[in-house]
């Protein structure tokens, strides 16, 4: 029988109360991607962090190519030839990305022009020959994203790892940036390598793995062999229950126009023109999905529509009336709801409870205060109805947001936003890091949205979630709308291609 | 001579001490760790190096003192900030309140009372006949010397070796540098020490070539222009050194415009230099507007080894 490189027995890890994994049995071989799917929250990435030296096994044994294994510290992981490339990395931003890679090495005190020369040619010969491409002697601040995960998988090979883990490696990269990593993967399976990789999208655990061990609620629930399975059952081991995945059934309705925005140019923050020349519209009961590779206007164009950046020419119409500056305020007033991409970041406020979240864009109304005084006692009744309504589990009223999960900050983001009856949504990445039930809540709350006659703009990255939620999908590259397909006729090639700004059949985009 | 390499001369004199002490800066903070207390540490330099040179009459002995008990105050300073996780802004406010305050009450027997000697200087007559370098390179004093020599090898150290490396890993990101094995608390206290003891002998500077007698806050706000000037020159000791000698021309300026009989009441002409600190703040500002600052990324915040629940 072959012997494992990887092998976990009857692993619990409890943090307080909350038993994170319970009795899971894993194994992985050399020469294979396996996956470890499972829902946020599932255990997957507290079993790698154990298995990656982060956290120490309460119980059970760690078995590295068959011999028991003491890891107590990422140090001792990476003796072992394990290495884990985390989801959020761990670089130092100044730093060149040839010295991130070198940060752990002790030898050679001095490290001249020649060292650093040697060492630049070494790092590219590794990377090149795994197909990760990127600039080894600019600082991580100047690279990309995806640019900055290859330097994070460069470092586990450079240190020898043997047995690569990555948690969530495709939640930050684009499709084209996730397609390139799996070829990297398969280069690291030919050459006898380790990958584990943790994750919760099907569709690229179909693509990519050879086996998949799927985690629920801390516990391992199955291992599969990927050729002998589908999304369907994988999708039913996950969640425990039949999901399917369909487009959402709609009325078709015809409201009245809401947004005009006519050729809008805008300037991102380093003088670059992030859009040029963007033209849209949006009626009332209607979703309307933007579709686009990450860094192609989108965060601008979020931003010009809720008042957080000017804009240079064109002109946008919002309920009839002619928008003249950028005004959040404004924004708010006209009634324009916005769910940032980042929500702890420029959503939520962390450390403060439900109540002052809920309240940040309604505390002036006379409902809420009373010459600048917040009327405490109402507020809080009004706020214990939201969290009721939407469904927000917390501890109490006053816990800190930061505390909740994903799903239920994301639950409490939108109460606020849809209490003061918006006309028009524009959600930013509404489901990233979501799991299954909540992103599913999320997406009834968008349909309700719409049947109640607002208008909502959908920018997305998730081409499932859009295709399944968007009456009209625009397609924006460089700046500008390439394409639109109706809910009817989108297709996934299709868009896929404008979305890479190759442009429609019959050229009639533009 | 002429006015210019007067000026020069007067502004390597004044710019100095003030070198020292922002190089010392560059070394606490280039670690993580906020350095407020550089006012009440040259204090406590120079208060020390007076003490010791009047009782002991050796300069040897004075400088070792210094650098030994400025390094204890840095000790105090990193076992607050590094180990506590204290507040580093009050820790490094506290560290200058009292620097200021024992340096006054230590000082008081010999204030008034010349030292011994001064910083003796290195002469190099070969040089004389260069005019310009020569006049001001020709006789300067050794401890001038050292820190021109200093500037060099910090320089090299930070950018040229894994110590280097270390150092810039642990001041941005100390979590990342923690993963890859590097003793993040270690590092701080080291360079948290040294930096101390660099503005403690930037006291020493003070008294030794530029004020041969100990008066009470003989500094006169020297520690906070440092503290900025750490900012101006973006933690790089290179540009300290432009820093510190622009600083220290602008204040033997005022001092020279004075003596020329201006009209200009002398207390604007002390000014000068915080004046300019305040337009050269405003002009970086505006030109690195879209850039990153430079600042480590980690400065001032305590480094806890993750955990969650």
């Amino acid at each position: 029988m072959q012997e494992h490189s990887v092998e976990l027995q009857g692993i619990v890890k409890k943090f307080g109360s909350v038993t994170a994994s319970d009795q899971v049995d894993f194994s992985a071989n050399a020469g294979e991607i396996h996956a470890l799917l499972g829902e946020n929250g599932a255990g997957k990435s507290t079993v790698m962090s154990m298995l990656s030296g982060v956290y120490r096994a309460d119980e059970g044994e760690i078995l590295i190519h068959g011999k028991i294994a003491k890891i107590r510290s990422p140090k001792d992981a990476a003796q072992l030839g394990v290495g884990m490339v985390f989801q959020n990395f761990r670089l130092v931003q100044s730093l060149t990305a040839a010295e991130n890679i070198v940060l752990g090495e002790k030898s050679s005190f001095w490290r001249g022009s020649k060292w650093i020369k040697n060492k630049h040619q070494e790092i590219e010969a590794l990377a090149e020959r795994f197909g990760l491409k990127f600039p080894v002697d600019r600082p991580i601040w100047q690279l990309s994203v995806g640019e900055q995960q290859r330097v994070e998988i460069v470092k586990t090979l450079y240190r020898g790892a043997d047995i690569i883990i990555l948690d969530e490696p495709t939640s930050v990269l684009t499709p084209g940036e996730a397609e390139q990593l799996f070829e990297t993967l398969q280069v690291m399976k030919r050459e006898g390598k380790t990958v584990i990789m943790t994750t919760h999208k099907m569709k690229e655990v179909m693509a990519s793995s050879d086996r998949i061990s799927v985690m629920r609620k801390g516990k391992m629930i199955a291992t599969l062999t990927t050729a002998d399975t589908d999304e369907l059952e994988l999708a039913r081991l996950m969640v425990g229950r039949e999901v399917t995945i369909t487009r959402q059934e709609r009325e078709i309705t015809e409201g009245e126009t809401l947004l005009v925005v006519k050729d809008l140019d805008v300037f991102a923050d380093h003088g670059r023109k992030a859009l040029d020349g963007l033209s849209l519209t949006v009626r009332n009961g209607e979703i309307v999905g933007v579709a686009g590779v990450a860094g192609n206007g989108q965060k601008e164009l979020a931003e010009v529509l809720t008042g957080l950046r000017t804009w240079k020419n064109g002109e946008i119409t919002f309920d009839g009336n002619t928008v003249k500056s950028a005004s959040v305020r404004g924004a708010i007033d006209s009634g324009i709801s916005h769910v940032p991409e980042n929500r702890m970041k420029s959503g939520l406020a962390g450390r403060l409870g439900s109540v002052d979240n809920l309240l940040f864009k309604s505390y002036r109304s006379e409902e809420h205060s009373r010459f600048g005084f917040l009327k405490a006692a109402k507020n809080r009744i009004w706020s214990q109805e939201l969290v009721e309504r939407f469904n927000v589990k917390t501890a109490e009223l006053d816990t800190p947001v930061q505390q909740m999960s994903g799903g239920n900050q994301q639950k409490l983001l939108f109460a606020r936003e849809i209490s003061h009856r918006p006309k028009l949504m524009v959600a930013v990445h509404p489901t990233q890091g979501l799991d299954v039930g909540a992103t599913a809540g999320v997406h009834d709350l968008l349909m309700e949205l719409r049947s109640s006659g607002s208008g909502v703009l959908l920018i997305s990255e998730d081409l499932d979630e859009l295709l399944q939620l968007s009456d009209r999908i625009l397609v924006i590259y460089n700046g500008s709308i390439i394409g639109e397909e109706t809910h009817e006729d989108a297709d996934r090639q299709t868009i896929g291609l404008l979305m890479a700004g190759i442009k429609g059949r019959e050229g009639s985009a533009v | 001579m002429d006015f210019t390499t007067q000026l020069l001369i007067a502004a390597i004199s004044a710019g100095t001490p003030l070198l020292l002490a922002t190089l010392g800066g560059i070394l606490n903070e280039r670690a993580g760790i906020i350095q407020l207390g550089a006012e009440g540490l040259m204090l406590m330099g120079a208060v020390i190096t007076c003490i010791v040179y009047i009782r002991s009459g050796s300069l040897i002995v004075a400088l070792l003192a210094t650098v030994a008990v400025t390094a204890v105050l840095g000790l105090l300073h990193s076992f607050l900030c590094v180990t506590l996780r204290a507040n580093q802004t009050m820790s490094g406010l506290a560290m200058t309140l009292f620097g200021s305050g024992l340096s006054a009450y230590l000082g008081k027997p010999i204030s008034g009372i010349p030292l011994p000697g001064t910083s003796p200087k290195l002469h190099m007559s070969w040089l004389e006949p260069i005019p310009v370098i020569g006049k001001i390179f020709s006789n300067m004093d050794y401890l001038t010397w050292f820190s021109l020599l200093l500037v060099l090898v910090l320089h090299l150290l930070i950018h040229r070796t894994s110590w280097g490396l270390h150092l810039r890993a642990v001041g941005d990101s100390p979590a990342t540098a923690d993963v890859m094995g590097i003793r993040v608390q270690l590092i701080r206290y080291s360079y948290v020490i040294a930096g101390a003891a660099l503005i403690g002998l930037a006291g020493a500077d003070m008294v030794l070539a530029y004020a041969p007698t100990w008066n009470e806050g003989l500094t006169a706000g020297r520690g906070w222009i440092a503290v900025g000037l750490v900012i101006f020159a973006r933690w790089n000791p290179l540009r300290a050194l432009f820093c510190a000698y622009f600083f220290g021309a602008l204040d033997s300026l005022g001092f020279r415009i004075q003596l020329l009989g201006s009209v200009v009441p002398s207390y604007f002409l002390k000014m000068i230099p915080y004046i300019v600190t305040i337009l050269v703040l405003m002009y970086l500002g505006y030109r690195n507007r879209n850039k990153p600052s430079g600042t480590p990324e980690a400065l001032g915040v305590p480094y806890i080894r993750e955990q969650r629940f």
